[in-house]
């Protein structure tokens, strides 16, 4: 299993698991529009660009095209 | 149809000359075959700045910087003023700072440490740099289209001159007491004898991160490669949006009239900007684009009469934002048998003729 935090929160999820689905394990907003508007995940392959999270302090990181890795930190607003 | 003024062109030129001879209580007619601010004033950075690579580009530039800041703008016009920061890579770009301080009077000259305080993104290792406090940006497009609020654009082009006005794309005929062609680079298919040249450039706009940059940074070594008249140059050229987002440029290019990224350009315009601030390269570039300059052998733009009733104002270059207030005052000054407030001479078309 993988350790990581979502928003300050531990879980573990399994080899595999992408870091959209991990943020989906905590919590169904990944960002919010320009208007203040919630956000997630539609196509799931990159190209939507709503499953946008900061991931280790890099923003816009597309969560959908990224695999979970040990230790990472991904936060959303 | 009849109209005091016909405009052709609907950029940022236009619109200022159409808003300042309206105030006048002249009676303009605009057309374009494109949106209102669609072409080379879209493609652009609608970065307000003065420049001084000849006295007749200072006037100008300072004149209509002066102007923009007596407007008041609207807020989609996303006007701020970082001013511009002139980023020296060495000591012989150091001099040139020393020099254009002299002719700029509230300018800042920036040590490797004050540059590094201002810009804490950039490379270790410059020099230094020039911070002129006075320039704004904005976002054409809106400007255009604010400056045009009161005046009738019609979506068509001139398909021909007439000697009292024009015919136009969809049929229609105008009758003008003046026409002023105000068209950019597209101003040669109606006046072929004119030397103005599309001068080719790209553009990148990141995501949002805000606080990553705060001033319009430019090179130095801009002067080198802009104004000199090589085939293909690229120069560091970034500026903050309101939004957070980073435009990154630029390029110049003679000979290309597709508007085609050309994608060995592109990168080398944006290595050459990772070079000057590294981190730029995690960033995400959403989106790029190109357009053309109207350039002219001298670098200043035509501005003036061809005949009585046949005035142009094309070929301000990478300048149109700017000087297009300055250039509608000094074309309204002439109308008006007014003095104009800087020496019109310099931009008078018949300097080529």
């Amino acid at each position: 299993m993988i350790p990581l935090t979502v928003n300050g929160q531990p879980l573990t999820v399994p080899p595999g698991t992408t870091v959209a689905a991990a943020v989906m394990r905590v919590q169904p907003a990944f960002r919010r529009s320009v208007t203040g508007e919630s956000r997630g995940p539609l196509c799931g392959m990159g190209i939507c660009m709503e499953c946008r999270v900061t991931l280790n302090g890099h923003p816009h990181e597309r969560s959908c095209q990224l695999l979970c890795a040990p230790g990472m930190e991904i936060t959303t607003p | 149809m009849t109209t005091d003024v016909l405009i052709a062109g609907a950029g940022i030129v236009g619109a200022a000359i159409a808003a300042a001879f309206r105030a006048e209580g002249g009676k303009c007619l605009v057309v374009d075959p494109d949106l209102v601010g669609g072409g080379a004033t879209a493609a652009g950075m609608g970065h307000v700045v003065v420049m001084d690579d000849s006295p007749a580009q200072l006037a100008l530039t300072e004149y209509s910087r002066r102007l923009w800041d007596n407007l008041d703008l609207p807020p989609n016009v996303e006007r701020e003023h970082r001013g511009t920061l002139w980023v020296a890579a060495d000591a012989e770009e150091m001099a040139e700072v020393a020099r254009k301080h002299a002719l700029f009077p509230s300018s800042e000259i920036l040590d490797e440490r004050a540059l590094y305080a201002a810009e804490p993104e950039l490379r270790p290792g410059l020099a230094g740099g020039l911070l002129v406090p006075g320039d704004s940006v904005l976002y054409a497009p809106c400007a255009a289209a604010w400056l045009l609020r009161l005046t009738p654009v019609r979506y068509a082009a001139i398909a021909e001159l007439t000697p009292d006005g024009a015919r136009l794309s969809d049929g229609a005929t105008v009758s003008a007491g003046l026409t002023i062609l105000a068209c950019g680079a597209g101003i040669t298919r109606l006046l072929p004898q004119l030397p103005i040249k599309p001068r080719k450039g790209h553009l990148a706009i990141t995501d949002r991160y805000p606080g990553f940059l705060h001033h319009q940074l430019v090179e130095l070594g801009y002067l080198k490669s802009a104004h000199g008249h090589s085939a293909e140059s690229v120069a560091f050229n970034v500026q903050p949006r309101s939004t957070g987002q980073i435009l990154i440029g630029s390029s110049r290019q003679y000979g290309d009239e597709s508007p085609d990224i050309r994608p060995e350009l592109l990168s080398r315009m944006l290595r050459r900007a990772v070079d000057y601030m590294p981190r730029l390269k995690d960033l995400q570039v959403i989106r790029t684009w190109t357009g053309f300059r109207a350039a002219t052998p001298d670098s200043l733009p035509l501005i003036g009469p061809v005949t009585d009733r046949l005035w142009v104002a094309a070929g301000h270059e990478g300048l149109g934002i700017t000087t297009s207030l300055g250039t509608a005052a000094l074309l309204l000054d002439r109308l008006l048998g007014d003095p104009p407030a800087i020496p019109p001479e310099p931009y008078l078309p018949d300097r080529f003729a």
